[in-house]
C-alpha cells in the first residue's frame, strides 16, 4: 500500500473498500467465550439429573426429547416427580426473582406422559457378556439395574419382598404415590431385559455370586428393621412399628386393628405418613414428638398437609409409660443446644394403640460371609466414593449406606454404582467428569426475564383426603407444564435468546442456527464485554488474552 | 391468579418474555430484526468506533430496521461526527447502503434534497434517512433541521444522542445534561461541570413543528426502538427519532456497561421514552423497574463530582430532572393498570 501512496488523491491513505479489511480484533485485551456453567438445580440434584437440559426440550413442547434427556439419569421420573423432596427447587435461582420453577411438577408431567404413551426405555447397549446381581428392587436397585442394562450388562434383581419398589411401595403411602405409577416404571425397566426375582431373599452373597456366575453385585436392601424404644408397662399387643404398619397396608397381610385413637411416636416423614394413613382408615391420629416443629425431620409441607387433614401434633412430648387407658406423656423443653430435656410435668393421652416411627436400621443378615463388610457405629455399611464395599466386586447404596434416606439419593446411588461397576467389569476406574463453575444468581442478567408466577398443582379437597387414598396432589396439565418449563432461566447455559448476536456493536457474532448456538468473529470482536454483561443466563465468560 | 383457565390466559409466555433480542421459542413476527440472520448489517464489522460504542449499535439497529421497512430501498445522508468518522475514513466505508456525507450541519438539507430529487425523477419507492449526532443535529444543524420539519420534507431524521461532541474530544453540546463534565465544562469552581438548568429537548422542538411523527428510543430496549422505526417508516413527510446512545469514552463508563447505562437512564426517568404524532404525545414507554437516579450517575465518571461534599445541590438538581420527566411524560404505570 505504502508504495502507491503517491498515486492516491490528497490525504487519502486507504484503498477503496469495505471496513472488513480493518481487523478490529487486534484491539482486544479480553475475549468473550461461550461457556456452559452448572445450573444450581443440577448441582443440587442427588440423582444427578440435567434438569436445565431436559427443561430446554420441554420448553419447546418436545416432551419426548425432554423425557429421554430426563431418563438418561433417572429411570423413575413419574415416581420422583411425586416422591422427591426436590432440593433442585430450593436451589433454583428463580426463587430470588419470584418463585422457584416447579421442576418437580414438570418431571411428573413428563413421567406420567411417558407411562400414558408407553414410551419404552432406551434400547440396552450391545451385550458385554458380564452378569451383575442386584439385591433389592427399591429405587437404588432399580436405578442400578437400569443403568447397568443400558451399559450392556445382564442384570438379575433378587427382591426379598412379594412386590418390587421397596420403600416406594412399602414406605410411601399410595395417596402420595399411586401404585400403578410404581408398577408402570418398574415394568419399563423389566422390559429392558432385566430379570426380576420376587420373594427371593439373599442370605449369602458370595454363594449366589458363585452359583449364578455373576461378575459383580450391587446390594441395596434398604433399612427395614424398625428402631424400638423401651416404654415401661407397655402392652405389646397395642404397639406396632411404622414399617410393619405401612407394609401391611400394602400386602393386606395382617388385620390392622388400631382402634379409634392412635398415637404415632416420632417426628419424621414416616411418622407423618403413618398418621395420615391412620386418618384415612377412620382413626384419630395424634403425633407425639420429643422436640419442636423446627427440629422435626419431617418436611414442612408434609406436616402442613397432615394438619390440614386433621392430624393432631403434640410437640415437645415424650411417652414415658403406658397403662390401660392410654399413655403417660412428659412435657419437654429445649436446652440451649436444641436438645429436649424433661420438665417433670406429665399429662395423659387416652389412646387405643401406639405406632413407633422412630427410624429404621439395616438388616445385617445380608452381610453374612462378606468378610470385611460390617455395619459401622451408625448402623450402616461404609462404602467408598465409588460405592464399593470392602468386599471385591460388591457395591452398595441406598438407605443401607451413610447418606440421606430419600428415593432421590437412592436413585443417584444406583446410577453412580452402575458407572463404577461398569468400570470395574472392564478392569478400569470410573472418573467422573470435572464439574463446571456453578451458575450463581449474580451471573445472571435478570432484566430480560419477564414476571411469571409459578403454576400450582391442584390439591384434592379435604373431605376426600381424609376418607380415601386418592392422590392428594394432581399433576399439571399440558399448557401449565409448558408454561412452567418456560419459566426456567436456563442458568449458565445458552438458550439462544439472540441477545449477544443482537447487542454486539461490532457485528462480531455469527448466529449458527437452531440448536447450534453462536460463534464469535474474533477478527472483529473488540472485547468490549457487552455480550457477557447482557447475556441473561451467564453463558459468556470474559477471559484475558494471552498475549 | 394462577388458577385462571388457560383460555383466559392472555399473555403468552416465552421463557424470557419478549425482552431479549430474539428467542428460539418466539414466532418470527415477534422477533426483532436484529435476531434475524438476514438482517442487513448496514453498519458492518471493522468500523473504528470505540469498544462498547452505543452510537454504532444504535445506528445499526435503526438503519437495519429502516431497511427492512423500506424493502432495502433506502438512502442515507450523514452529518459530520463520530458516526461519519468511525464508519467512513474515505475511501473505505463500513456502510452497506447508499450513503452520503456533506457538511457538519446540513444533513437535514441534504436529505431533503435527495427526497426532492427522487420526486423530480418520479421515483417513489426509495426512502430517505438523514442522521447525525447531537452536536450536528441540535446545535450546528438546527436551522437545517427546522427547515426540513417546516417544509415537511419526506425525510426520516435520526439523532444519536450521546450528549456531547465526542468526535472532537467531548465538548459540551446543547444536549449535555446539567452538571456533566466535558472538556469545556470542567470540574472546577463552585459549579463544576455543565451549568444547571441547561440542555434542550429537540424531540419537543420537533413536536412543536407539528410533523407527522416524533419519538425517543434507547439502545437498551431493542423491541421498543424497532417498533418506533417501523412506525416512523409508515409515515411520509418529516419524522424525527432521537436514540439515547451512551458513550463510554465521553461519559467515563465501562464499555461493557453501555446497555446498562442506557437502561438505568430510562428506568430512573433521566431519559423519557415516548411517541408523538402531529405534535401530540400518543404513547409513553412506562418504567418497568424504577431505579434511583444515583445508580445511573454512579456508573459515569462525568458525574463523579456530584457525589462530592459541597455539590449536593447538583445531585438534587439531577434527581429533579428525573422527577420532572416522570411527571411530565407519565412514566410510572398506575398499579391498577399494570395488574
Amino acid at each position: 500500500m505504502s508504495e502507491d501512496i503517491a498515486t492516491k488523491p490528497f490525504a487519502v491513505s486507504l484503498d477503496v473498500g469495505g471496513s472488513l479489511l480493518n481487523k478490529t480484533g487486534s484491539w482486544r485485551s479480553e475475549r468473550p467465550v461461550y461457556v456452559d456453567r452448572l445450573p444450581p438445580c443440577n448441582h443440587a440434584c442427588p440423582a444427578g439429573e440435567d434438569i436445565q437440559g431436559w427443561l430446554y426440550h420441554a420448553e419447546e413442547g418436545d416432551y419426548r426429547a425432554a423425557w429421554e434427556a430426563l431418563i438418561a439419569n433417572n429411570p423413575l421420573p413419574a415416581i420422583m416427580g411425586r416422591a422427591c423432596y426436590h432440593p433442585c427447587q430450593d436451589a433454583c435461582n428463580r426463587a430470588q426473582l419470584d418463585q422457584a420453577v416447579n421442576i418437580h411438577a414438570v418431571e411428573r408431567f413428563l413421567g406420567d406422559l411417558a407411562l400414558a404413551e408407553q414410551w419404552p426405555a432406551p434400547i440396552p447397549g450391545s451385550p458385554s457378556g458380564k452378569r451383575v446381581l442386584v439385591i433389592g428392587a427399591g429405587p437404588s436397585g432399580l436405578s442400578a439395574a437400569y443403568h447397568l442394562a443400558r451399559l450392556g450388562h445382564a442384570v438379575e434383581i433378587h427382591e426379598a419382598g412379594p412386590l418390587p419398589g421397596g420403600m416406594m411401595r412399602f414406605g410411601i403411602p399410595r395417596y402420595r404415590l399411586p401404585r400403578e405409577v410404581v408398577d408402570g416404571e418398574v415394568r419399563r425397566i423389566v422390559d429392558m431385559g432385566v430379570k426380576l426375582h420376587l420373594d427371593s431373599r439373599v442370605d449369602d452373597i458370595p454363594a449366589l455370586l458363585e452359583a449364578g456366575r455373576f461378575d459383580a453385585c450391587f446390594v441395596a436392601i434398604g433399612a427395614h428393621v424398625a428402631k424400638r424404644v423401651d416404654i415401661p408397662g407397655r402392652d405389646a399387643a397395642r404397639i406396632v412399628d411404622a414399617v410393619s404398619f405401612l407394609r401391611d397396608m400394602e400386602t393386606g397381610d395382617a388385620p390392622l386393628q388400631l382402634g379409634r385413637r392412635v398415637v404415632v411416636y416420632g417426628g419424621g416423614n414416616t411418622a407423618v405418613d403413618v398418621a395420615r394413613t391412620a386418618k384415612r382408615l377412620g382413626a384419630e391420629p395424634v403425633i407425639v414428638y420429643r422436640r419442636g416443629r423446627e427440629q422435626a425431620p419431617a418436611h414442612d409441607f408434609e406436616i402442613d398437609e397432615a394438619l390440614e387433614e386433621g392430624v393432631v401434633v403434640n410437640w415437645l412430648r415424650t411417652i414415658t409409660e403406658t397403662d390401660e387407658q392410654g399413655f403417660k406423656i412428659e412435657k419437654m423443653e429445649l436446652d440451649e443446644n436444641g436438645w429436649p430435656q424433661p420438665t417433670g410435668e406429665f399429662e395423659t393421652i387416652e389412646a387405643d394403640s401406639l405406632v413407633l416411627a422412630l427410624g429404621q436400621n439395616v438388616d445385617q443378615g445380608i452381610l453374612t460371609n462378606l468378610p470385611g463388610v460390617a455395619l459401622n457405629s451408625s448402623g450402616v455399611v461404609e462404602v467408598g466414593n465409588d460405592m464399593a464395599t470392602a468386599y471385591p466386586g460388591v457395591f452398595a447404596g441406598g438407605d443401607m449406606v451413610p447418606a440421606e434416606r430419600t428415593v432421590t439419593v437412592a436413585v443417584g446411588h444406583g446410577k453412580k454404582a452402575a458407572r463404577n461397576i461398569d468400570a470395574f467389569l472392564r478392569g478400569e476406574t470410573y472418573t467422573p467428569p470435572p464439574k463446571p463453575e456453578i451458575a450463581v444468581y449474580d451471573l445472571l442478567n435478570t432484566w430480560y426475564y419477564s414476571d411469571a408466577e409459578q403454576k400450582v398443582q391442584p390439591v384434592l379437597d379435604a373431605a376426600r383426603r381424609t376418607t380415601t387414598f386418592d392422590e392428594v396432589l394432581s399433576g399439571l396439565d399440558a399448557s401449565n407444564a409448558l408454561f412452567e418449563a418456560r419459566r426456567c432461566l436456563s442458568c449458565g447455559n445458552c438458550f439462544e435468546c439472540d441477545n449477544c448476536y443482537g447487542i454486539c456493536p461490532d457485528n462480531a457474532i455469527t448466529k449458527l442456527g437452531p440448536g447450534r448456538r453462536f460463534e464469535f468473529k474474533y477478527d472483529y470482536c473488540k472485547g468490549c464485554g457487552m455480550c457477557a454483561a447482557e447475556c441473561p443466563c451467564g453463558a459468556i465468560l470474559m477471559t484475558p488474552e494471552s498475549t | 391468579m394462577s388458577r385462571t383457565p388457560d383460555s383466559q390466559q392472555r399473555v403468552k409466555f416465552y421463557q424470557t418474555g419478549t425482552f431479549t433480542v430474539g428467542n428460539r421459542l418466539l414466532d418470527d413476527a415477534q422477533r426483532t430484526v436484529q435476531a434475524s440472520v438476514e438482517r442487513a448489517n448496514s453498519l458492518d464489522s471493522g468500523h473504528r468506533a470505540c469498544q462498547g460504542c452505543g452510537e454504532a449499535l444504535g445506528a445499526r439497529y435503526v438503519v437495519d430496521a429502516a431497511l427492512r421497512a423500506a424493502d432495502d430501498k433506502l438512502v442515507a445522508a450523514n452529518a459530520t461526527g463520530c458516526l461519519e468518522v468511525f464508519t467512513t475514513p474515505y475511501p473505505e466505508s463500513a456502510w452497506r447502503l447508499p450513503w452520503i456525507h456533506s457538511l457538519f450541519g446540513n444533513a437535514p438539507a441534504v436529505g431533503a434534497g435527495i427526497a426532492a430529487g427522487l420526486r423530480a425523477r418520479g421515483i417513489d419507492d426509495v426512502r430517505v434517512l438523514a442522521q447525525g449526532g447531537d452536536g450536528g443535529t441540535t446545535d450546528i444543524g438546527m436551522g437545517c433541521l427546522s427547515g426540513m420539519f417546516d417544509r415537511n420534507d419526506d425525510v426520516f431524521y435520526v439523532c444519536y444522542n450521546n450528549q456531547a461532541y465526542m468526535n472532537t474530544g467531548v465538548q459540551r453540546s446543547s444536549q449535555t445534561p446539567p452538571a456533566a463534565r466535558t472538556a469545556t465544562t470542567t470540574v472546577a469552581g463552585s459549579e463544576p461541570g455543565n451549568e444547571l438548568g441547561t440542555g434542550k429537548s429537540v424531540p419537543l422542538i420537533a413536536m412543536a413543528h407539528g410533523i407527522p411523527y416524533v419519538a425517543t428510543a434507547s439502545v437498551h430496549d431493542l423491541h421498543d426502538l424497532e417498533l418506533k422505526v417501523a412506525r416512523a417508516m409508515e409515515f411520509h413527510g418529516a419524522r424525527y427519532l432521537e436514540v439515547f446512545v451512551p458513550c463510554p469514552l465521553g461519559w467515563g463508563s465501562k464499555p461493557a456497561d453501555t446497555i446498562k447505562v442506557a437502561r438505568l437512564a430510562t428506568q430512573s426517568g433521566m431519559f423519557p421514552l415516548f411517541e408523538a404524532e402531529y405534535g401530540e404525545i400518543t404513547a409513553t414507554t412506562k418504567i418497568r423497574t424504577r431505579s434511583p437516579v444515583d445508580e445511573y450517575l454512579k456508573l459515569q465518571r462525568r458525574f463523579a463530582h456530584v457525589f462530592q461534599p459541597g455539590n449536593e445541590h447538583q445531585l438534587e438538581a439531577l434527581r429533579q430532572v428525573a422527577e420532572r420527566n416522570i411527571r411530565r411524560f407519565d412514566l410510572v404505570a398506575d398499579t391498577e393498570d399494570s395488574a
